[in-house]
């Protein structure tokens, strides 16, 4: 193990060690920390310039019942489920579709399909911009969720398919072939033995996308205008806009939305790491 | 028809399975670069009707100031952005030990990487806030005065670039210490006993191992500085005078602000963008179809 482990080390460095840990994790966070801690002030503490003392109270569950009463973030954040649930059903579905078409079978254009995809995917998205905004207005997709999903669903197809092609590669391609000597059909082939297998796969691909969908700002600001259809991030910045003096309310906003992605990140950590790290390792 | 089918099936059925993927994909991600393309030659406000200028918002750019300041900043944050990866890879040095608890203090060093860029740079812009926020606060203990970071013209996108860092190193660290696990253990006792050790030995023996990482952390770190665009709206709105802008921001002021509707010279920025963007992409699918030769 590299660098080496703290036990085979000298004692006064192992217990320099010790305090390293918790301090400097303090330190990394300490910008987050502050939030949390504004979040539960009151806003008279805020007002006089009390930011960084003890609260005079705690206004934990006063300041969270007021954002959702005095602002619209309920109609946020549920915008943002009903975004990023689909586009992850979506974005999966149909990159099992293609990392298989890319994965199994020998073609001529496979290569070339594949890199469509993946240079599609790192394009700078704000090329799309214009003629996407366009396409939805000429759609009648413009400020609705459908239009945002649809969006969000044909650009992660392009990470989605890289990451599922890849897996697939990897997986034993004898099942395969045994199952077209028995002459099952390639549908039957791809249901029956090659879905069950991808399961790790979906679910690394799912955190993902869930995070990166739900903390999007760049497509809800261009697509979106108002608060029924607005996710959370781009109705965060709108708050942040018309709570100038009211920090203490929009700290409570930030840690709400930040609160679903984290969650899932700590109840599929494995998965999320998994998918995150692909490719890092021969 | 079923007979053609049974003969034809292994040659059909991809083609089918990509199909709607294809389909979407090519709607709203392969076209759309094209049209843009194509757009930058035309002046258009959004609404009426296009009218052909040939070159013209090209050689507007090249006298254009504000374009100037993006390119620039733009190349400051591709160059500070890089900062991210050794950052990464000495918190995965400093976390990659076994002690009790390890893996929650590697999950809560990973958090700015989850939360929203919108939170982060909330959060930042609380963090250099000149009369109450943390930064300050921290200086004036130490008797300097204080700094209004994002007010200021020479510092405002260092400051943003520092945020956007936050996040970056947290990646950066993650996917080292996935790369260090799998370090060959052999290789490291024999550089230690070749007396090998600390930096000799990370240069020599564990660098050239986590190459891979390497890879794709400078792929991620790359394409994630020249699509910087979050920070800078919620930051400053590209401002003061617009002086934190960057392309991709740019762009967007240019295209639905209220100095805007100008739908070409947007498309124009755009096209520049992409420009730079190429070269990685080109470099990264030179090393994908190597690899898929040597398979």
């Amino acid at each position: 193990m590299f660098p080496t482990p703290i036990e085979r080390t000298r004692p006064l460095t192992r217990r320099l060690y010790k305090v390293a840990l918790p301090v400097s994790i303090i330190i990394w966070l300490l910008p987050l920390l502050a939030v949390a801690l504004t979040s539960i002030r009151t806003g008279a503490d805020i007002n006089s310039g009390n930011y960084w003392g003890m609260p005079t109270s705690f206004n934990l569950i006063e300041n969270y019942t007021a954002i959702f009463n005095n602002s619209p973030i309920g109609y946020y954040i549920l915008n943002s489920f009903k975004v990023t649930i689909p586009t992850v059903i979506g974005a999966i579905t149909l990159s099992s579709l293609t990392g298989f078409a890319l994965g199994v079978y020998k073609f001529k254009l496979n290569l070339f399909v594949f890199f469509m995809f993946i240079a599609g995917n790192f394009v700078p998205f704000q090329i799309l911009m214009v003629p996407v905004r366009d396409l939805s207005l000429s759609l009648g997709l413009y400020n609705t969720i459908t239009g945002l999903v649809a969006f969000h669903i044909a650009f992660q197809t392009g990470f989605c398919t890289f990451f599922m092609r890849n897996f697939i590669r990897a997986l034993p391609f004898e099942l395969i072939e045994a199952a077209r000597a028995e002459g099952v059909s390639e549908f039957r082939i791809f249901w029956y033995v090659v879905v069950p297998l991808m399961r790790p796969a979906m679910a690394a691909l799912s955190v993902l996308i869930f995070t990166f969908i739900w903390n999007d700002y760049f497509w809800a600001l261009v697509l979106t205008q108002g608060a029924d259809t607005m996710p959370v991030t781009a109705g965060l910045n709108s708050l942040n806009g018309q709570w100038i003096s009211n920090q203490h309310l929009v700290s409570a906003g930030s840690i709400i939305a930040a609160l679903p992605p984290v969650v899932m990140f700590f109840l599929m950590q494995k998965h999320f790491i998994a998918g995150l790290t692909l490719g890092a390792v021969k | 028809m079923y007979s053609y089918w049974k003969k034809n099936q292994l040659k059909l059925s991809p083609w089918l399975f990509l199909a709607p993927g294809i389909f979407i994909f090519l709607l709203y991600v392969i076209l759309p670069i094209f049209q843009s393309v194509s757009l930058s030659f035309y002046e258009w406000d959004g609404l009426g009707l296009k009218t052909y200028i040939g070159s013209s918002n090209y050689v507007e750019l090249l006298d254009d100031e504000a374009f100037y300041t993006s390119l620039k900043n733009n190349v400051i944050w591709l160059l500070l952005c890089l900062l991210a990866i050794p950052a990464g890879l000495f918190a995965a040095l400093f976390l990659n030990q076994t002690v009790r608890g390890i893996r929650i203090y590697k999950s809560l060093f990973f958090f700015p990487f989850v939360i929203s860029q919108v939170v982060v740079g909330l959060v930042f812009t609380w963090f250099y806030d000149p009369s109450n926020g943390l930064l300050n606060v921290i200086l004036e203990t130490f008797g300097f005065d204080p700094v209004a970071i994002l007010a200021d013209e020479d510092y405002v996108t260092y400051g943003i670039i520092a945020a956007g860092l936050w996040p970056q190193t947290a990646y950066c660290m993650i996917l080292y210490l996935t790369g260090l696990n799998s370090v060959d253990p052999e290789q490291i006792e024999a550089g230690r006993i070749d007396n090998a050790r600390g930096w000799r030995l990370l240069w020599y023996v564990i660098l050239p191992q986590l190459k891979p990482a390497t890879f794709i952390a400078i792929v991620v770190t790359v394409i994630g500085a020249l699509r910087s665009f979050d920070l800078i709206s919620i930051m400053t709105r590209g401002g003061p005078w617009g002086s934190s802008r960057v392309l991709a921001y740019y762009m967007y002021e240019k295209a639905f602000s209220e100095y805007g509707y100008r739908m070409g010279y947007a498309a124009a920025i755009a096209v520049i963008l992409l420009a730079i963007m190429m070269i990685y992409i080109a470099v990264i699918l030179y090393r994908i179809y190597r690899d898929e030769r040597s398979v």
